[in-house]
């Protein structure tokens, strides 16, 4: 509290900006948490060893990517089918990286390869709305470290419980609704514009017509469409 | 499948799905940032977001399910309800869990 206090005037630290991240992410992972269990269950019950499932978590490190591998080799699908899947559905992490990219523009090369690895659907959510906010807060990157740690670990933990233990969540609990909600909470505040809605509307009614195209590629379209939406309704307002 | 392919599986996801994560992440000073490319990007939270909800509350396995007698959308409804009014992330969480397990209840 005093070197808070000290600061206050000067210079907010970076322990408190990281400590900030951190606060943030966790009712996040409620949702997370249960989700990492399944991945690792999955991956159990489909024949891999905990070797091979802890691989999973930790070089792909991306929830619904994972699930879906893991049900087409369980499936004994070809292997190449198993790659492009897991591509498509982490097509998203694309937009995400440009998204993210003009924050951190100046650090070194390990710090944006660390941030890129720990880039996923919740940290960049998180990380967006508040550079947004203030986009010339200080040490943003302790901001999205301390978000980005704080589920990487609870993915890594859970994951691991998930492969020892198997899903022992009872199924009753449906904390799997924690992850919509999660998006709810941070959807609302988001639509601060007309633009916005006009955009997310645009989006979320696209995602529904669009569910016919294979492989989540529909959600990546509509997107496109969202955005699209929002620079018209943008360009026709000015 | 033979523990050889599920570790070229591994591998080769991992450093395909990091590929996408490093994309532009990666360019660093290289980055350029078009006018045009900041009015997108400020529009891609609130549009990935609605999306994320959208789909996981009414898409399930690819098709939209021709139900409203799903505690789910209530549930959401009075969540979203405590977003806008609270803006609180956890409030957020509470109330629409705790709404889920009463409207199953009833």
């Amino acid at each position: 509290m005093v070197s808070a206090t000290l600061c206050m005037n000067t210079e907010v630290s970076r322990g408190a900006v990281w400590l900030e991240g951190a606060t943030r992410v966790l009712p996040l992972l409620i949702g997370v948490f249960p989700f990492a269990l399944i991945a690792g269950s999955t991956a159990i019950s489909v024949g891999l060893t905990p070797w091979e499932a802890i691989g999973f978590s930790l070089f792909i490190f991306a929830g619904a990517s994972q699930l879906a591998a893991l049900e087409l080799m369980g499936s004994h699908a070809p292997i190449y089918v198993v790659i492009v899947t897991a591509w498509i559905i982490n097509l998203r992490m694309l937009i995400y990286s440009a998204a993210m990219a003009p924050h951190f523009r100046h650090l070194t090369l390990r710090w944006r390869s660390l941030v890129a690895y720990l880039l996923t659907d919740q940290a960049f959510v998180l990380a967006s709305l508040r550079f947004e906010d203030e986009p010339r807060a200080p040490h943003k990157r302790y901001y999205y470290l301390g978000a980005a740690m704080g589920l990487w670990i609870t993915w890594q933990i859970g994951s691991a419980l998930g492969i020892v233990l198997g899903a022992r969540i009872p199924q009753d609990w449906s904390l799997d609704f924690a992850i919509p909600l999660t998006f709810i909470a941070l959807m609302v505040p988001a639509l601060k514009d007309r633009v916005a809605v006009a955009a997310s509307l645009s989006a979320g009614l696209s995602v529904l017509l669009l569910a016919w195209m294979p492989m989540n590629l529909g959600f990546i379209a509509a997107i496109a469409v969202g955005v699209v939406v929002g620079l018209l309704v943008e360009g026709g307002r000015s | 499948m033979s523990t050889v392919h599920v570790w070229f599986v591994i591998g080769v996801v991992g450093l395909v799905t990091f590929l996408l994560r490093f994309a532009f992440i990666g360019l660093g000073d290289r980055l350029k940032e078009p006018e045009v490319l900041r009015r997108i990007l400020r529009l891609v939270p609130p549009t990935v977001l609605t999306a994320l909800v959208t789909s996981s509350l009414f898409l399930q396995e690819g098709k939209v399910p021709l139900t409203l007698r799903n505690p789910e959308y209530p549930a959401a409804l009075i969540a979203g309800l405590v977003a806008w009014r609270t803006k609180n992330l956890l409030w957020t969480i509470l109330s629409g869990m705790i709404a889920l397990w009463l409207f199953r209840w009833l």
